[in-house]
């Protein structure tokens, strides 16, 4: 029932972004592409995007529409040999639509050389990159983050870390920096993201010795008493939560081991992004907050600062979070690897995809970007790159 | 210690719960109709005084009237526009409309304020000035009972002895009963049925912007579907209790509470909600009609 209402909704707002979506792109982002194209000789190569941007997880699409908007008209005024031509296609966060999506933007690209850009959540993304693997589209997701987006499928890349990297990443920071001396996890055992992080979390915890002293689940995000949880990780004694789950559970729990006077160190994954921008959220109950996020947007390096201006104008004044600058990313990671492939204009998708593959899992292909520098490909289309965990300090991020 | 504690929280959820399975019970034992949209009306409730407080700055008693208010008219209007010309209708068609207007109240919601949590701002704070928790410490501050939880109990224990009196004492009461009994003779008798069944969801409705209200300031988070699942509890607890028994929601209301806590804590977090409804499916199977409900055969 409801899907369906939503659905019908969906479809008349997805009739009406595409209409306007198409109106807008060519007063915009080729105008100028052609032009420069024209005077440089510079190939033209299609980026279809395929994200959620009506609906529920509209927040998460929009941001990697945006983010990589403000990359790709970068690059367009760059007068580089390569310039993107992109546009966007709302898949709603439903597996089917982003399929249909998927279809219109073949024959948007028709002949041309195109790369799909998405999608922006996990199961739309495993259901697309099963159909670009059996047709030969290069595939580049910004913050589809379960290893099954690229399992078995060689031209599906992530630019996010994989669920389980994020697991073993946060053990050894804890690890590293002798962060708490009992643990206890908080996840969620409804959702393949939670349950990801903290299965490899568990894991490693137990390969380098840390002592994890309680062990709690809650069953969907829905949720909203966690006072068992805390009380059992109290009564353990621990003084450290590792809270693999998203911001909207996470801001409950932190008020409510407030309320107990329970104040271990909460380190958390990159889903506790946006807590802080939370309509109505008592920020001091973030503070000392700590969290991987590949991305902070008070950082005042200038790439950093540029990219949050430029964002600021599209989005109308709300801040970039991780999706946009991993969205960003992508996009450079693109039109790099195709500035250093010969003869694109003759290619049709198929060789492109194979020449973005070898490029991409070569070994010396390597990306700086946003959220993180030097970053290089696995075979497995999984990124390596370094996390970087921030601390909330008077309500912004701070690098810890 | 811990086992208090846990009583505590189960008291205060569960309170939470009846103040809603209240207006679930006396619209269905009134209309004889299940009002589907009755948890969609606590979120527009919570809504409203989450834009008094919070857009407004209003204090808080003046976010609960205004949230009242709200939802008292809106029950009015849902009850006028969508069920009314339903009364002769199949029961089924009217079950459907009530679906139909929770959707209805809960897309629409997310088109006017947008599908983003929102972090609610509790009626009490929970903590006070100095940081320390508002709350009643007892036993040397192992047992800690948040004021929020404190008033849930309490306004719960006013609603239910307020209504039993109301529906016994008073002569607007007196025709609910009648209504409820036999709309076709309440209306030979003088008493005007349309009114009457209004009148039932004005109240219904002002008591799920009350909890709307409580449930937020306990649980500070505030979206679109906020009130669909705490609505489904307090179905059940009304169910559990006998649907149509005032005291029967109240006490529906508060075991299902302590049950649900009972579960997460001594049995497990993710079976909760299958033990309370094993729990449920028990009662129903021992008394059909619910702890307090009448058994009333069906004359053929």
């Amino acid at each position: 029932m409801k899907n369906r209402v939503l659905a019908l909704t969906m479809a008349a707002a997805m009739t009406a972004g595409l209409l306007s979506g198409c109106g807008g792109g060519s007063a915009t982002t080729p105008a100028p592409a052609q032009s420069k194209g024209a005077a440089s000789g510079a190939v033209t190569v299609k980026v279809g995007g395929i994200g959620p941007i009506t609906g529920d997880l509209a927040q998460y699409g929009t941001a990697t529409q945006w983010g990589a908007q403000v990359a790709v008209d970068e690059i367009n005024a760059l007068g580089g040999p390569i310039t993107l031509d992109f546009t966007y296609e709302d898949d709603t966060g439903v597996a089917d639509t982003a399929v249909s999506a998927y279809n219109s933007l073949k024959d948007w690209a028709k002949d041309a050389p195109l790369v799909i850009y998405g999608t922006t959540t996990t199961a739309p993304c495993v259901a697309v990159a099963a159909e670009t693997y059996a047709d030969r589209y290069f595939q580049l997701t910004p913050s589809a983050s379960s290893p099954d987006v690229t399992a078995n499928k060689d031209n599906a890349f992530q630019m996010c870390f994989t669920d389980p990297g994020q697991g073993v990443a946060a053990a050894n920071y804890l690890k590293d920096n002798g962060l708490g001396t009992k643990i206890g996890v908080i996840y969620n055992n409804g959702d393949a993201y939670s349950t990801g992080i903290a299965d490899a979390f568990l894991a490693e915890a137990k390969n380098l010795g840390l002592d994890v002293v309680a062990t709690q689940t809650y069953p969907s995000d829905t949720t909203t008493d966690y006072t068992v949880q805390l009380n059992a990780c109290k009564d353990a004694g621990a003084d450290l939560l590792f809270l693999p789950i998203y911001y909207t559970p996470a801001s409950l729990i932190l008020a409510q081991a407030k309320q107990m006077s329970y104040a271990p160190i909460f380190f958390g994954g990159d889903g506790m992004d946006g807590m802080l921008d939370m309509e109505g959220f008592d920020k001091s109950l973030a503070e000392g907050l700590m969290l991987m996020t590949p991305f902070n947007a008070s950082a005042t390096d200038s790439r950093t600062t540029t990219f949050v201006d430029s964002y600021k104008k599209l989005s109308g004044g709300v801040l970039p979070n991780q999706f946009a600058a991993d969205g960003y990313d992508c996009m450079y990671a693109i039109y790099e690897a195709c500035c250093k492939i010969d003869g694109i204009a003759d290619m049709d998708h198929e060789q492109l995809c194979d020449a973005l593959i070898a490029l991409f899992t070569g070994g010396s292909f390597t990306v700086d970007g946003l959220t993180g520098s030097s970053m290089t490909w696995l075979e497995s289309g999984e990124i390596s790159k370094a996390p970087v965990v921030v601390k909330v300090v008077n309500g912004v991020y701070e690098n810890a | 210690m811990s086992f208090l504690n846990n009583v505590i929280t189960g008291v205060s959820l569960g309170s939470i719960y009846a103040i809603i399975a209240l207006g679930y019970t006396m619209v269905y034992g009134i209309a004889k109709m299940l009002n589907f949209a009755h948890g969609d009306v606590i979120m527009v409730g919570a809504f409203m005084c989450f834009f008094a407080m919070g857009s407004f700055g209003l204090p808080p008693l003046v976010g609960v009237l205004l949230a009242v208010v709200v939802c008292t008219v809106l029950g009015m209007v849902i009850e006028r526009l969508a069920y009314k010309p339903l009364r002769q209708a199949p029961s089924l068609a009217v079950l459907i409309t009530a679906i139909g207007v929770s959707y209805l109240l809960q897309n629409g919601a997310q088109i006017l304020w947008g599908a983003a949590t929102k972090t609610f701002t509790p009626i009490i704070s929970p903590t006070n000035a100095a940081g320390e928790p508002n709350a009643l410490q007892l036993f040397g501050g192992q047992l800690s009972i948040s004021y929020v939880a404190l008033l849930s109990i309490v306004v719960c224990l006013v609603v239910m002895v307020s209504l039993t009196l109301f529906t016994g004492r008073t002569k607007l009461g007196k025709a609910m009963r009648a209504c409820s009994e036999d709309k076709g003779a309440a209306q030979l008798m003088g008493i005007n049925v349309d009114s009457t069944i209004s009148m039932t969801f004005a109240i219904g409705s002002a008591l799920a912007a009350v909890a709307g209200v409580l449930m937020c300031s306990a649980y500070p988070i505030l979206s679109p579907t906020t009130g669909s699942l705490p609505g489904i509890r307090a179905f059940t607890a009304a169910v559990f209790g006998g649907i149509g028994s005032i005291p029967g929601a109240f006490l529906g209301g508060i075991l299902l509470g302590i049950i649900e806590t009972f579960a997460k804590a001594y049995i497990s977090t993710d079976l909760s909600d299958a033990v309370v409804f094993a729990v449920l499916i028990i009662v129903l199977l021992v008394k059909p009609a619910g702890l307090l409900g009448k058994y009333v055969p069906e004359k053929v």
